[in-house]
């Protein structure tokens, strides 16, 4: 670790504690307490990577999250901060965007032709589209970038809500002062700091500023209001103090999503130091002040031998102290009040030999140091509706100070001052989000009805009286009389910039669009405003009025891992789950729902089911209870037919469609008493059917008597079915099942295997004798096991059938699934149901448009949903596939569902066709998924089986 | 996230709400026609300043009610009219 200095008063290392590594595949070592940047560094690697267009090699250059050229690859993680991320054990690091090496990257002859890579070069180079791919396989080998591993491992990333009073962004002077005496006045406070330990720029700076830095981080986490978030970013404020934290400090998540409402939200962002733009300004070597102090005080890092240091600023002036305490030689001071500045940074392609001033003299040097002034990240103030304004005299922008009442500003983001300025203003806005958030904090609460009042009346927002922090003061630096670099990640120079200006790209908005600037990794933190100031010099105007851009969320970038985070969607599954699972059926997703798809041989079960009995869980049916005297009402409302004359011990099938006329689901209703109803919807439905009629009783007819509740999963849901299933049922229940006493589409609410209060109905969705028995659920494994217990001793025995079995057997008779057969443009005639449509009635959900469809099929045109078989019987088209007319590539309709039926044994379909095409024994071609094309005919019934009904009504 | 004032649970996030929107009076199923029905369905005002518009306690108390929201600010608050207006569902 030749690079590594004496211990360094501030240093943050343990060196008692030395890490291993690996450097592109060499080991090195590094202490506890080092970014990998830094251990880098002190091992004295200084090439990090290679700049994306140009591949000219990079160094460290602000050493903290934000540092351009910093970002490699760890392990199978790409484009880590690697001057942000701390070092761990066994870490192995790779550079990007280089090869064969950083050393010798033969990319860099891009550098040459970069006349060539101006602004818009691929707008203009490449134009001709067909010859994109071709392009693409060249270009992509010069994507920047690390790589991907599609075999790591899956890490955990985790989610959580959290409702402080008060949450300050940024854990410097300014963020800690506001976060305690927020604190002290009772708020809970969130204090949310980007880097790995409190303190902001006092970290680095000299004794005192580390003494009141520890003094303030110590009370901060040792006060019990405060909630201490290190490697924590906030990174996005949206309506109403809606914050979202990206937690990367969480002891078991990799990384954790904090949705935050807070009542105050503190921005103490601090300032972002800004590079200087001059030709070689990128050049290794060439570093802000902030960087080198960093380096030297936490990493005790030598960043050189001889030093140039170019200052306008106090923080300038201080790194002398610091290069001198490090050993390095100052072979130049240039002081840019007095009117000098640096014209250029000359050196070998890897490091930097000589610096060059505006007037004419030069300098031997290894390192230059520039210090040209600050960018307020405002980010945050942004979202919160603020846009900033240029401050020439203090030579940045600073915040409009158009934030709603609920978002308060502090630190040097907003004005300058000395240390204890800072705290006392940051103070001030902590003792000001306390009783603020109070207010808020009563108002929502009064907002909440409650039986006893809190708040006999609420105070006004206290208002901010804050002493505000003096004005900034900087001289203006952007650009030297040189052209250099802007946009270092995305390699774009100011010669770009004025290129693209006299291209007449004259708004900051598309000239950033046009030339990339700023919309590389930093998003802006480095390079926004030196683009504003190269903008407004170009066309002769100020800053001011060329204006800044509009940054977004998220303030830093955020892993896709934290974003899907982990999912809190419930999982659902019926009492049956745990028999399903020990017999080893074979699950499916069915919305919540897991369910089982089938039991090892659907086909095997659809067979045991025409012949014997089977039974299925049919418990995800959504089940409504409705009770009242206008239940009637609501069903003829809710669908297309009439139901005011259902008797009591009846079942009926009704279609709902919406104001539309879409058909949005389907189910039976039974009568179980004079003002009581069981109402089954299909699965996927149930949410929307529930909140379609809550919608018509609370908006429309509030003066009816109804209550509808669901009750899907207060019941398991058993399906009997088969020739068989009437004497098995019977065996388990006292009730009288014989044709004539319960016959076809009847319900009965009675005993079953000694349970009481269970409703069975009599339908058929398989097309076989059945019964839908519906338990209380708790009872469901008793009945379902003493159901399988009696088949035993029936001829032929019974079995578990599955969705898949059902969905065949279902596809056999052509009873269609809404949402598989029909789409979100299928009407009433289109489904054949058309005598379904009762539009003698008063009203109904989607009459006029009801009406006008039925009319409109009346002429013989739209989509008809026809029974299809394929002329070879073998083949199974898949579902989805075209049907065009034969001979031709005209698309008349599609094949909606297809199955291999095992009781006809051969395929069978369902589709939707046009209605001059949909003529019994039509033969049409369909297309098949390999491009393919066979014969399929257009069948007289929906029912491939048993179209009468026969089997139904025995 | 935007917070919303529902009458019985208080001030919920959005996403535990469902958004219906403008409720345009329902035409008279009986007599309207094809222009007036399809603007019912489809044409919202949508323009700019306060707006009163509908909402359904998804993950709460299942209520329907309304608020104004300013299109402009985004800014919430609940609204005058009665708790149920006398208005056809949405769609």
């Amino acid at each position: 670790m030749s690079s590594r200095l004496d211990p360094q008063p501030g240093e943050q290392l343990d060196r008692s504690r030395a890490l291993w590594f690996t450097w592109n595949g060499k080991p090195i070592t590094g202490f506890a307490g080092d970014t990998i940047a830094s251990a880098l560094a002190a091992n004295d690697i200084r090439i990090l990577g290679r700049s994306m267009k140009y591949h000219r090699p990079r160094a460290l250059m602000t050493a903290d999250y934000w540092d351009p050229n910093a970002r490699l690859q760890v392990g199978d993680e790409p484009n880590v901060r690697a001057a942000h991320r701390m070092l761990e054990a066994g870490m192995r690091v790779k550079a990007q965007n280089a090869w064969p090496s950083v050393e010798h990257d033969i990319k860099a002859a891009n550098g040459l032709v970069s006349r060539f890579l101006g602004p818009g070069f691929y707008y203009k180079t490449f134009k001709n589209q067909s010859l994109w791919p071709a392009y693409e396989r060249v270009l992509s080998t010069f994507a920047p970038g690390g790589t991907v591993n599609l075999e790591s491992e899956r890490g955990y990333y985790d989610k959580r809500y959290a409702h402080p009073d008060v949450v300050v962004a940024g854990g410097g002077p300014a963020g800690m002062s506001a976060a305690l005496a927020a604190a002290l006045d009772g708020a809970s406070v969130m204090l949310v700091e980007h880097e790995y330990h409190l303190g902001g720029h006092l970290r680095w700076g000299d004794e005192a500023d580390r003494h009141a830095a520890a003094e303030l981080a110590v009370a901060c986490h040792s006060h019990p209001n405060v909630e201490v978030l290190v490697n924590s970013t906030v990174t996005g404020r949206y309506e109403d103090n809606w914050v979202a934290i990206n937690q990367r400090s969480h002891q078991l998540a990799d990384e954790r999503l904090i949705k935050a409402r807070a009542k105050i939200l503190v921005v103490a962002a601090g300032l972002i130091e800004r590079p200087y733009v001059f030709d070689g300004n990128d050049r290794p070597g060439v570093m802000l002040s902030g960087g080198v102090r960093r380096l030297i005080n936490l990493w005790a890092v030598k960043p050189g031998e001889r030093a140039v240091v170019f200052t306008a600023n106090a923080q300038g002036d201080a790194v002398l102290t610091d290069l001198e305490r490090a050993g390095v030689e100052i072979a130049g001071f240039v002081d840019a009040r007095a009117g000098v500045t640096v014209s250029s940074a000359h050196g070998s392609g890897k490091s930097l030999r000589s610096v060059t001033l505006s007037d004419g003299s030069r300098f031997d040097a290894d390192l230059l140091v520039t210090a040209t002034g600050w960018t307020a990240p405002t980010s945050l103030l942004n979202m919160a509706g603020d846009r900033p304004v240029y401050h020439p005299a203090g030579a940045r922008f600073v915040p409009g100070g158009r934030v709603p009442d609920t978002v308060l500003a502090t630190g040097g983001m907003i004005g300058d001052g000395t240390l204890d300025e800072l705290v006392a203003h940051g103070r001030a806005t902590g003792s000001l989000a306390a009783a603020r958030a109070d207010i808020i904090g009563a108002r929502l609460q009064k907002a909440t009805p409650r039986a006893v009042p809190l708040f006999s009346s609420i105070g006004e927002l206290p208002p901010d009286e804050r002493t505000p922090l003096p004005a900034p003061g900087h001289l203006e630096l952007f650009r030297s009389d040189t052209h250099g670099i802007v946009d270092y990640s995305e390699d774009v120079s100011s010669k770009d910039l004025v290129a693209a200006a006299a291209e007449g790209y004259d708004s900051v908005e598309l000239l950033k669009r046009y030339t990339t600037a700023t919309m590389g990794p930093e998003q802006g933190k480095l390079e926004t405003v030196n683009t504003v100031a190269v903008l407004a010099e170009a066309l002769d105007s100020t800053i001011a009025e060329v204006g800044t851009t509009v940054w977004r969320p998220p303030f830093a970038p955020v892993s896709l891992g934290a974003l899907g985070g982990r999912l809190f969607e419930p999982t659902r599954v019926s009492a049956l789950q745990p028999w399903h699972e020990a017999r080893e059926a074979t699950p499916i997703n069915a919305g919540q729902w897991i369910r089982p798809e089938h039991y090892g041989d659907p086909e095997a079960e659809v067979r045991h089911v025409r012949s014997a009995v089977g039974i299925m869980d049919v418990t995800p049916l959504g089940k409504f209870d409705l009770r009242g005297r206008h239940v009637p009402e609501l069903l003829n409302l809710l669908y297309t037919n009439a139901w005011s004359k259902l008797e009591i011990g009846r079942v009926r099938y009704g279609v709902m469609c919406a104001e539309d006329g879409v058909v949005m689901d389907d189910g039976v209703t039974g009568r179980l008493a004079d003002d009581h109803y069981l109402m089954t919807t299909t699965t996927s439905g149930a949410g929307s059917v529930g909140e379609w009629a809550e919608n018509w009783l609370q908006t429309a007819h509030p003066d009816w008597d109804v209550v509808v509740t669901p009750v899907t999963s207060a019941y398991t849901s058993i399906n009997v079915a088969g020739p068989r299933s009437r004497d098995l049922l019977a065996r388990l229940t006292p009730m009288d099942l014989a044709p004539e006493a319960f016959p076809y589409m009847n319900v009965r609410v009675g005993t079953v295997a000694r349970v009481a209060n269970c409703v069975v109905w009599r339908i058929g969705f398989t097309g076989e004798l059945s019964y839908e028995v519906h338990v209380p659920a708790g009872y469901g494994p008793h009945v379902w096991e003493a159901l399988l217990e009696a088949g035993k001793t029936e001829p032929g025995g019974i079995r578990p059938f599955g969705l898949e079995a059902q969905r065949i057997m279902r596809l056999e008779k052509g009873h269609f699934i809404v949402g598989q057969d029909t789409d979100g443009l299928t009407k009433m005639p289109t489904t054949g149901l058309g005598s379904l449509v009762r539009l003698h009635k008063e009203d109904m959900a989607g009459k006029p448009e009801l009406a006008w469809s039925m009319a409109a099929a009346a002429t013989g045109k739209g989509p008809r949903l026809v029974a299809l078989q394929p002329s070879i019987p073998t083949l199974v088209p898949d579902e989805a596939c075209q049907i065009v007319r034969s001979g031709t590539n005209e698309i008349i309709g599609r094949v909606t569902s297809s199955r291999f039926s095992p009781t006809l044994e051969r395929s069978i379909c369902l589709g939707q066709v046009e209605a001059s095409e949909a003529v019994p024994g039509a033969e049409l071609t369909v297309v098949l998924t390999d491009g393919s094309r066979t014969g399929i005919k257009v069948m007289a019934e929906h029912a491939h089986y048993d179209p009468e009904g026969a089997r139904l009504r025995v | 996230m935007l917070l919303v004032p529902c009458p019985n649970c208080g001030p919920r996030n959005a996403s535990d709400l469902r958004y219906v929107g403008e409720t345009p009076a329902r035409p008279d199923p009986r007599s309207t026609t094809s222009d007036a029905w399809r603007d019912y369905l489809y044409i919202r005002d949508n323009s700019a300043g306060w707006r009163t518009e509908q909402w359904y306690c998804r993950v709460g108390c299942r209520r329907f009610f309304t608020v104004e929201r300013n299109t402009s600010t985004n800014d919430v608050r609940p609204s005058p009219l009665p708790r149920l207006a006398p208005e056809a569902p949405g769609r």
